[in-house]
């Protein structure tokens, strides 16, 4: 029988029983494992922040990394190619982010937090309008696509009827009465039944989360189980 | 620019050297952002089943007809098409396409010249556009409608009727109302549609001078839920009653969300919680912790593999598009109501389209689908 009695996997198991003994209910150990993991993810999810996004997105591409830490190993950005070379990159447009980041702290300075709508309009509009086309090809045409199939086997029936009921159930402009009401119920049962399926197939891959926690315990720590 | 030639005489097969492959065609990838070439060739008479020796093809590309070639792919037997990725625009240049079949080489004589170039349509996203175009058209008509005073009927969402009932009920109880609007940014739809949602369960506690709550995951989602909460607490007349407070972040992190909202919930036991927006995994982890607090839940998603957690736990869940209805249901602002009607409209026409289409392919009349291939 092998412990795993290292520093981190002790840690590892407290916190990873910690956490289940919440199941039991709350308590000081599930308190300071809540904690840790609120402090510890927020912090770790600023540097992934600075180190992912806004280095590599911006200072690099700007230059400002350049100006800020003039290595030899630091790659020009847009402001070294227009001012020394007097061309202009198309990285300069990343200016126009970093803008409506310093915009977005305008919160910071109660006379000027209006500004902050800004970007926040932007990305919300944006958003919006990029998604409109992507959902509409993926959810709506390619959908679309695969519904419409002869109707020559009970397979394609169903697929045909479960979608004509489904989408009936989500039309918002009539009353759910009559026919259009039994349509409506019936894509409601659909909409279970692919539900219920769904939970089951959900519910066995968070098993086998939990089968590697508990692996994690009795095999890698514990060295009961090989 | 579309160009063909004619390929290079095979070797003489005694000599065991593979033929290489004909008719070999090379254009600009249409209805593309430039940069790429594609290729399409007849295989070579060697490249049949059976015959092992036969490895592939090599491409070769040169910008001159005469010399420079150099490998720049290979295909697989069986291969007949191939795009180059790696070209520049406007540039131009010759291809050939060389069988390999053991240690011998055959190629075809150069085909080209040929240069890639960007379009400013993708002809091939035609259907798409018309399609969008019909739906625009049906939503500006109906906001036009809607702002002309023209009654709308919008049928009952049960999940958005509780709403009031659910606020009510805290206020009785003298609790909070956590409202939870999903782990997502504001670059998701869901996330938007949570936080106009968001709007409408503030005035109503503003109103009631109820305790909110409203923990967030992303920075972003944390600025846009403080204008709107502070913005319903205004049109409430309560703005003393507003506080930065209210809407507070708490990590990144899915489960160190999830494992922080849990803790909120069981030590101050709030009477309602919204989860509007998109989630994932903590789902089910966050449902079952309200559920086992006695909080009366409303939730609304549209991730599938989330809505069934949803529907176990919570008393009432907007299912998918009812949660994008619902902002226009409980504003009945024109713009968003007029959208809700024009989308009606395109689900009527998807309605049609599917009973139609599926009745002429089970007929086998033509390929109905075809109109609807995006590229």
């Amino acid at each position: 029988m092998e412990f795993g009695f290292t520093f981190s996997n002790t840690l590892a198991a407290i916190l990873t029983i910690g956490i289940i003994s919440f199941l039991w209910r709350d308590n000081p150990l599930y308190k300071l494992c809540e904690a840790l993991f609120v402090g510890v993810s927020a912090g770790y999810w600023f540097v992934s922040l600075y180190y992912q996004n806004l280095l590599p997105q911006l200072f690099d591409k700007l230059g400002l990394t350049l100006i800020i830490t003039p290595h030899a190993d630091v790659k020009e950005g847009a402001l070294q190619v227009l001012f020394k070379q007097g061309r202009f990159d198309e990285r300069i447009l990343y200016i126009f982010a970093g803008i409506l980041g310093i915009m977005m702290l305008m919160r910071l300075f109660p006379n000027l937090g209006w500004v902050s709508r800004w970007p926040l309009a932007f990305i919300v509009g944006t958003t919006s309008g990029l998604y409109f086309t992507t959902y509409f090809q993926s959810n709506a045409m390619a959908q679309l696509k695969s519904t419409i199939i002869p109707l020559n086997s009970i397979n394609n029936i169903v697929i045909v009827v479960g979608t004509v009921c489904g989408l009936i159930y989500f039309y918002f402009s009539k009353e759910h009465k009559g026919v259009l009401g039994g349509a409506a119920k019936v894509g409601t049962w659909f909409l279970m039944v692919t539900f219920g399926a769904s939970f089951g197939y959900t519910v066995m891959s968070r098993m086998s989360l939990l089968i590697g926690r508990i692996d994690f315990i009795f095999s890698t720590w514990l060295g009961l189980v090989k | 620019m579309n160009v063909s030639a004619f390929c290079a005489v095979p070797e003489d097969p005694s000599y065991g050297a593979p033929a290489p492959p004909t008719d070999l065609v090379v254009r600009d990838v249409p209805n593309d952002a430039g940069g790429a070439i594609i290729l399409h060739w007849d295989p070579s008479v060697d490249d049949v089943e059976g015959n092992d020796k036969f490895i592939g093809y090599e491409i070769l590309r040169s910008t001159s007809p005469d010399s420079g070639f150099k490998v720049i792919g290979t295909a697989t037997a069986g291969s007949t098409e191939l795009t180059d990725n790696q070209t520049v625009d406007g540039k131009k240049y010759y291809y050939i396409v060389r069988s390999l079949m053991g240690s011998s080489i055959a190629e075809a004589w150069p085909v080209g010249p040929v240069s890639s170039s960007q379009q400013w349509f993708n002809l091939g996203r035609i259907n798409s556009f018309i399609a969008l175009l019909i739906l625009s058209t049906a939503i500006l008509w109906y906001i036009h409608r809607a702002r002309r005073g023209d009654t709308l009927f919008i049928r009952k969402i049960a999940g958005l009727e509780a709403v009031d009932e659910a606020v009510g009920r805290a206020t009785e109880m003298g609790k909070a109302i956590y409202y939870i609007p999903g782990t997502q940014d504001m670059d998701n739809v869901q996330t938007i549609a949570g936080v106009t949602i968001l709007g409408r369960v503030a005035k109503l506690t503003a109103q009631y001078e109820t305790p909110l709550d409203v923990p967030v995951s992303r920075s972003l989602v944390m600025i846009t839920a403080r204008e709107i909460v502070k913005e319903a607490y205004l049109n409430a007349g309560r703005p003393d009653a507003y506080n930065d407070s209210m809407v507070h972040y708490l990590t990144d992190d899915q489960f160190g969300y999830a494992a922080a909202i849990d803790g909120m919930v069981v030590r101050e036991k709030p009477a309602t919680i919204f989860y509007m927006g998109a989630f994932y995994a903590e789902s089910l982890i966050l449902a079952e912790t309200g559920n086992s607090v006695g909080a009366i839940q409303i939730a609304g998603t549209a991730m599938p593999a989330q809505l069934p957690f949803f529907i176990a736990a919570c008393d009432y869940t907007l299912i998918g598009e009812e949660l994008f209805a619902a902002s226009a249901y409980l504003s009945k602002e024109p713009k968003l109501l007029g959208s809700l009607k024009g989308q009606d409209f395109g689900k009527l026409c998807i309605l049609g389209i599917i009973i139609i289409g599926s009745i002429i392919q089970t007929f086998g009349i033509f390929d109905f689908t075809s109109i609807f291939t995006v590229q």
